[in-house]
């Protein structure tokens, strides 16, 4: 008889099929909602350091406007689509991690050194026919974003070097490499500020509503290959058994070192679909001082959407519906756009310490970040 | 004597370097300053990142500490400026009450962040590694949005900083130190205190009953505990007293380096700390090192714009690009990391929560 057999049977939400949903969703759920009225009471407070007296309604104006700005009309939905799709791609990224033991911080440097990549040889094939300067510029960005992948796992197989400490160098390391090629190699002449060159024919073909360009599909398909690896693969069978217990999946016959390399490489991969196709279908250009967050973003992400992937899309929509609606929230209600990293990091406070909130709303389902706990487990410097 | 140096510089390749070593000999005296200047804030932060691994906690949140600190002591300091009026500075180091509070709330915002993290790491036993990075992005998300709030509106807003400290110039003129004295102590007082805690901190580490029960917990907790060290109460009491050490670090890039406050002002320095404790191996005085060292490239680089060498050696140095220096000090950390490969050289029991054995 196992545990769940044992409990008393509860109302229909958690019971059944419904009941294992409720189980996961349950934490990540009240953390946002905890999260979002933690962040109405700082408006609360924070309205009155600036004007004084305390303006009640402030917090429903200002969520309000958020809906508004990220659901509320149709570029306002294709505005928070387009926000996701990065975050979809690098919370994937963040979260295969996670599945094999491994914590990617790197997914900034990948990011940016796929972006630059992406745009080099884009700028480069501004005039060849745009199926081939595409796929060229596509694929140097994913190359690049995996390569960077690559080095944190092979430093960690070969010496034990913790992923995390190596990977936050390398973000050091890819600014600075970035620096050096757009302001050197990569400079397209006859601008006033370092820049690439103009990607021509290399620019992702925009599929819908004026905005959402080809890479958004990729995001969009990443969910359910991502899944099909990770759940119904050989190969993602090896990297959870990894994660979960490396010495039993050693003496299973798998290769801890070969798969440690293979998921940093295929996370360093996602960040680099995500950077080269932002470049490519966004921003158009790379400058040096090209400014994201996708590092941390993404980390959110994957813990709000407990490393599943079907979680991960789901946590990167609300995040980039925060994104999307901040700038009509800032408008309307006056509230600095940064309210929603406040709400970010209140989120990922909330699921750390899931016991308070699991004690608050007498949730009883088990977990938490649990699946995550090896990560820090090897920070000591011991090869697995 | 001048003809073997010249001689010495003429040789082929070689020659180069001991080009680079006369460069380095003949300008110490002016970027020394520019050097310790730089390594304090990372030396201090260091110092956090050492106070916590040492007692068995990981720290990756330093860069969120600092800057919180760095914000909360600037926002004191202005506001109590903007209450009290102008003020005159004392003499010593320039310091005026809204300084001296600005640095106290500092050192709080400091400890209070890490109250967060010694909770989350230690009592709620949640990932030590996510709980640095929740506070780097809540420290991120805070500081900027309370900055487009309070700060941003009022340019004006800002308590100044302290004077740095001038050695008497019969000291700072003597052969073969005068420069050194110049380069530690040429500074305002947090800069300055850096040296001393450093030393503190060792000797505290190695050399006290302190020392060896942090040791002992972040090595062997359950052996301490056996022993009779209460293992969770001196874990958080050392990582809120690291929390010290980053808002000083964070007091003196507002209060002492740059008197203004910009959004992310920390720049990645949390981060550097962090290759400093481990390049210095764990310990204080060897962080300190790391920390001059991963500075050199910054201050050689300063150098260079103020006295560009001649020669065969500005040629070489010409055509090294400037963000070179930029990357060495964390691609020398990761050279060291890989070579001290699976060794173990970090405190054993260092990322692992302690849980405590049921009484019976």
């Amino acid at each position: 008889m196992t545990a769940v057999d044992e409990r008393p049977p509860g109302p229909f939400w958690r019971r059944g099929r419904a009941g294992q949903v409720f189980e996961i969703a349950a934490v990540p759920v009240a953390s946002v909602f905890l999260a979002l009225v933690v962040a109405a009471l700082i408006m609360l407070v924070s309205s009155v350091i600036t004007t004084g007296s305390v303006d009640w309604a402030l917090p429903l104006v200002a969520y309000g406007a958020l809906l508004q700005g990220s659901l509320g009309s149709g570029s306002a939905i294709f505005a928070t689509i387009l926000q996701a799709a990065p975050l979809v791609l690098g919370g994937l990224g963040v979260g295969i991690g996670f599945k094999a033991g491994l914590f990617n911080i790197g997914g900034q440097g990948q990011f940016l050194l796929a972006a630059t990549a992406a745009a080099g040889v884009g700028a480069a094939l501004a005039t060849a026919p745009a199926p081939i300067a595409i796929t060229a510029a596509l694929l140097a960005g994913m190359a690049a974003g995996a390569a960077w992948g690559w080095i944190p796992g092979a430093l960690k197989a070969w010496s034990g070097a913790h992923e995390v400490v190596t990977t936050i160098m390398l973000n050091s390391i890819a600014a600075a490499l970035i620096g050096w090629l757009i302001l050197g190699p990569l400079m397209a002449p006859g601008f006033s500020f370092g820049r690439t060159g103009d990607l021509g024919n290399s620019v992702l073909p925009v599929v819908l509503g004026g905005t959402i360009h080809l890479g958004v599909l990729f995001a969009v398909a990443a969910v359910p290959v991502v899944w099909w690896l990770l759940y119904r693969s050989t190969l993602g069978f090896e990297i959870r058994s990894v994660g979960a217990n490396p010495a039993a999946a050693r003496y299973a016959g798998m290769r801890p070192k070969f798969l440690t390399m293979l998921t940093m490489s295929l996370s360093g991969l996602l960040f680099g679909i995500a950077g080269s196709t932002e470049i490519l279908g966004v921003s158009h250009f790379m400058t040096p001082s090209y400014g994201t967050a996708i590092g941390f973003d993404a980390i959110a992400v994957a813990l709000l959407g407990r490393s599943h992937p079907f979680g991960i899309a789901a946590a990167a929509i609300l995040f980039g519906a925060l994104r999307a609606g901040a700038g009509l929230m800032q408008i309307v209600a006056d509230i600095p756009v940064e309210i929603v990293d406040v709400i970010q990091a209140i989120i990922l406070l909330f699921l750390a310490a899931d016991v308070v909130v699991r004690h608050l709303f007498r949730i009883r389902a088990a977990g938490g970040i649990a699946d995550i706990t090896t990560v820090t487990s090897s920070y000591a410097g011991r090869a697995s | 004597m001048d003809q073997i140096i010249t001689f010495l510089d003429s040789l082929p390749v070689i020659g180069v370097l001991f080009q680079l070593i006369g460069y380095l000999v003949a300008t110490m005296p002016e970027i020394a300053p520019i050097f310790v200047a730089l390594a304090a804030p990372i030396a201090l932060g260091a110092l956090c990142g050492i106070m916590n691994e040492r007692s068995g906690v990981v720290n990756i949140g330093i860069e969120g500490m600092m800057l919180s600190s760095a914000f909360a002591a600037f926002l004191a300091a202005a506001l109590v400026a903007q209450a009290m009026g102008p003020t005159t500075p004392s003499p010593i180091f320039g310091a005026t009450v809204p300084i001296l509070v600005g640095v106290l709330a500092g050192i709080g915002a400091g400890m209070l962040v890490s109250v967060l993290h010694a909770w989350l790491s230690i009592s709620i036993r949640a990932d030590q590694i996510i709980s640095g990075t929740i506070i780097n992005i809540l420290a991120f998300g805070l500081t900027g949005y309370l900055n487009r709030l309070i700060i941003t509106p009022n340019p004006r807003l800002g308590a100044g900083i302290f004077q740095p400290f001038a050695p008497p110039a019969g000291l700072v003129e003597l052969p073969m130190i005068g420069w050194m004295i110049k380069g530690f102590f040429a500074h305002g007082p947090i800069a300055i205190s850096v040296l001393f805690l450093v030393i503190l901190l060792q000797v505290w580490l190695f050399r006290s009953r302190w020392g060896l029960r942090t040791r002992a917990v972040g090595e062997h907790p359950k052996a301490a505990e056996t022993l009779g060290i209460d293992v969770i109460k001196l874990r958080y009491r050392n990582v809120i007293l690291g929390g010290v050490f980053a808002g000083l670090a964070g007091a003196y890039l507002t209060l002492e380096q740059s008197g203004s406050y910009q959004d992310g002002m920390t720049s990645g320095r949390g981060f550097i700390a962090l290759a400093a404790v481990i390049f210095g191996r764990w310990t204080p005085i060897g962080a300190f090192g790391a920390a001059l060292l991963f500075t050199a490239s910054e201050a050689l680089r300063v150098a260079i714009s103020i006295t560009p060498p001649t020669g065969q050696l500005g040629d070489v140095m010409r055509f090294i690009p400037a963000e070179f220096y930029g990357a060495l000090p964390y691609v020398v950390t990761l050279v060291v990391l890989v070579a001290a490969g699976g060794r173990s050289i970090a405190p054993a029991a260092v990322g692992k929560p302690y849980v405590r054995e049921a009484r019976t």
